[in-house]
């Protein structure tokens, strides 16, 4: 068994088996949820809408990761290559080729898709620790190959690319701001439904029986090679969406936005969140974003040092992050229910 | 939307009321967002943790001079509110702060926030919200293009119009020099490149024979050092970090290669670079400067050093004293004040703007003498000016005159 494997198998023994239902919400949570989050957006400031819209894009692409991780059992330290990957070519084709943003986003997924399966298939030999450097590698090039004088012609070099802010269609009456989040949430709404239902697909049950046991899978008759590759090729497709709806909403490209601190990021919230918990991701999500935020608001110096006390009093306290604290709370309205 | 209209519409009309209500007691009193009659709400954006965080020193010196102003009774009796925030070097975080600074804490303006990569990213942003992007902390020389983006502005001398002048001077006094170039793989390097190019004209083809890129990552940079001298070139145009240009040195020392070394002002730092390269392997290197540097004795005994130090001692007794970026800090933040003061009780970001490319013949006594800050509404690069010095002994010797290069983004 691999490191990989026993972290995640580890995590299951603790926090007593989680059946693949309940790697989602309840129906009633869930439309509590999204009523919310259709709601809130009409009370809030711009500047409160743009977060939400970043909350719900990094949401995406954590839950991409736990797709990998939390499904297949493989680790990644590489998001951060394919985010920019999708995030460059939302960018390039909007500014260069004049094509419509809403068409960027499925080219973006495809080839992250193709990219992230090519990739996977050297990465078949390795696993665990092996495989997350392997990974490590690409994101630290990623940056560089950006760079590349033959690519700055379309890439804008070290100096990135300017995206123009869509408008709302139709003449809606709203603002950029907000068209732009309930087109996000559309978006992640559809790959969070897609993901749901892949994990609770065949192919769902694949990757976790390799994520479980690789031999007992194999001998199920699992093409294990293949749900491998096939399991980086889908997170990696999932960011890439990510990386253009970010390039969308930040409205520039850089090769320092897509270094390896947002991989790290990437998986820092996928653990806060719950690895295998899909909803999880979002909770991450909002983690990696905020929590900076406060840190910086506690101390201004010592930022760095805050953010790593207050990750480590949440790791320490929960350890299987949010999908812990929902299973408590769960328990306890159950109780609740009983009495 | 519906609400927000709302609130805006309810919003100006009380604002309306209130303007109506006071022009009559003191007509010239105008406000924008972020400025009261107490209080003048200022945002910054600095890489306080990250790769570059040895630039987050700038936004604390800010905040340091930026709090003995409000002790001596602030601009016009107004307090400056400074207000901070981290965005570790990395545009997405840019743009989220810039946005808290603009919308949630309503500042003036922004001022000051650092890096070629996170002034771009906002660039787009501040102008079309009309929010002043004021004295952007980097040396690219796109920010000074007032009319695509009226309400973005540099302060120090852009890194093109340094090596302009450098061509100039080659042209001048060595027409026939064999130019050798290291720079740095990056925005910042290539800048200054184009500056050397554009500055040679037809001639750069014929007159650079080697140009070599080194990447940050790279621990050492000598064996360009080697290819270069191999080249036969008798000029050495060395666009390297204080780090590397310090290797550079050295290693020109070592091998035995003698060009005329010209040395980009970004490394011109005695006290980091060229003392720990060795004095006697900088002797008559030339470069540009426009700020007096701290490490540099000859400076010791001048009132406007003395002016700084005493700030530091008192305000900002952590600081250090010899870090170029402290004085840098201390330079822009009195530039600010003097645009404040002019804005006198008109505080609308469009007299920022307004004052902001009215600076005529400004000096702070960091600068070195003959260097002054000149703004108009067709230029918006403060700092134009560089003078020219060779390095003797221990310190910086300034020679020719102040030159000037304006240039367009």
């Amino acid at each position: 068994m691999s490191a990989a494997e026993e972290v995640v198998a580890e995590g299951h023994q603790a926090v007593e088996a989680v059946p693949k239902r309940a790697m989602t919400l309840g129906t009633t949570t869930s439309l509590v949820v999204l009523a919310a989050l259709l709601i809130v957006p009409l009370f809030a400031k711009n500047f409160i809408i743009f977060q939400l819209t970043m909350l719900l894009i990094y949401g995406l692409a954590v839950l991409a990761l736990n797709i990998l991780t939390g499904g297949s059992g493989q680790f990644s330290l590489g998001q951060s290559a394919f985010y920019a990957v999708g995030a460059y070519i939302t960018a390039v084709l909007m500014e260069q080729f004049n094509i419509n943003y809403a068409l960027t986003l499925p080219v973006a997924g495809v080839i992250c898709f193709g990219f992230g399966f090519l990739f996977g298939q050297p990465a078949l030999r390795l696993s665990g620790v092996y495989l997350a450097l392997a990974t490590f590698a690409l994101a630290t090039a990623m940056p560089q190959l950006l760079k590349l004088n033959f690519l700055e012609h379309w890439t804008g070099g070290v100096q990135g690319l300017v995206v123009t802010k869509p408008d709302a269609p139709f003449g809606l009456p709203m603002g950029q701001d907000m068209w732009l989040y309930y087109f996000t949430l559309v978006v992640v709404l559809a790959i969070y439904i897609f993901s749901v239902n892949l994990l609770r697909s065949r192919s769902g049950r694949a990757f976790m029986a390799i994520r479980d046991n690789e031999i007992a899978a194999s001998s199920m008759g699992v093409n294990v090679a293949l749900y491998k590759t096939l399991a980086f090729g889908v997170s990696a497709g999932i960011t890439g969406v990510a990386g253009g709806l970010s390039a969308i909403a930040v409205q520039f490209v850089a090769p320092d936005s897509y270094n390896i601190t947002l991989a790290i990021s990437l998986f820092l919230g996928m653990v806060v969140g719950g690895v295998g918990w899909l909803p999880g991701s979002f909770v991450g999500a909002a983690f990696i974003i905020f929590v900076p935020n406060i840190a910086e608001g506690i101390s201004k110096g010592l930022s760095g040092a805050v953010f790593g006390v207050l990750l480590f009093l949440v790791i320490y306290l929960v350890p299987h992050g949010a999908r812990q604290v929902a299973i408590v709370s769960q328990q306890l309205i159950g109780k609740f229910k009983k009495n | 939307m519906p609400a927000v209209t709302g609130k805006l519409a309810a919003a100006s009309i009380v604002l309306a009321l209130f303007a109506a209500s006071t022009s009559t007691a003191s007509a010239q009193k105008k406000y924008d967002t972020g400025a009261t009659d107490t209080e003048i709400k200022v945002g910054n954006i600095m890489p306080y943790s990250g790769p570059a965080s040895a630039y987050g020193v700038i936004g604390r010196t800010e905040a340091a001079y930026f709090k003995k102003i409000n002790e001596e009774g602030g601009i016009n009796g107004r307090k400056i509110n400074f207000i901070s925030y981290d965005d570790a070097y990395s545009p997405p975080k840019t743009v989220e702060q810039a946005r808290k600074l603009v919308e949630s804490d309503e500042v003036l303006f922004i001022f000051n926030s650092l890096g070629t990569p996170p002034n771009s990213a906002i660039q787009k942003y501040m102008n079309s919200k009309k929010v002043p992007q004021l004295f952007v902390a980097t040396g690219a020389t796109k920010w000074n293009d007032p009319q695509n983006f009226p309400w973005t502005m540099g302060w120090q001398p852009n890194y093109q119009s340094e090596t302009q002048i450098y061509a100039k001077w080659l042209l001048k006094n060595k027409p026939e020099a064999k130019i050798a170039v290291l720079f740095q793989n990056d925005d910042y390097g290539k800048d200054y490149l184009k500056g050397l190019k554009d500055g040679l004209g037809a001639k750069a083809a014929s007159m650079i024979v080697a140009e070599e890129s080194y990447e940050t990552s790279e621990p050492t940079i000598d064996s360009h050092i080697v290819k270069l001298k191999a080249t036969g070139a008798d000029v050495f145009m060395n666009i390297t970090t204080p780090k590397f240009a310090a290797q550079a040195i050295k290693k020109n020392a070592e091998i035995g290669w003698k060009p005329l070394h010209f040395l980009n002002n970004v490394s011109s730092s005695v006290g980091s670079v060229l003392k720990p390269a060795g004095f006697e392997n900088a002797q008559d290197i030339v470069s540009a400067a426009y700020l007096k540097d701290t490490t540099d004795k000859q400076w010791d005994n001048d009132p406007g050093m003395k002016e700084y130090l005493a700030f530091m001692t008192k305000y900002f007794p952590e600081g250090d004293k010899m870090d170029s970026y402290t004085v840098t800090g201390y330079g822009v933040a009195q530039t600010l004040v003097q645009v404040l003061k002019q804005c006198g009780d008109d505080l609308t970001r469009e007299n920022v703007m307004k004052q902001a490319a009215n600076l005529k013949d400004f000096r702070t006594e960091v600068l070195l003498p003959g260097i002054k800050i000149n703004t108009s509404p067709t230029d918006f690069a403060p700092i134009s000016s560089l003078q020219l010095q060779r390095f003797k002994g221990e310190q910086w010797e300034l020679f020719g005159d102040v030159i000037s290069a304006d240039v367009g983004g």
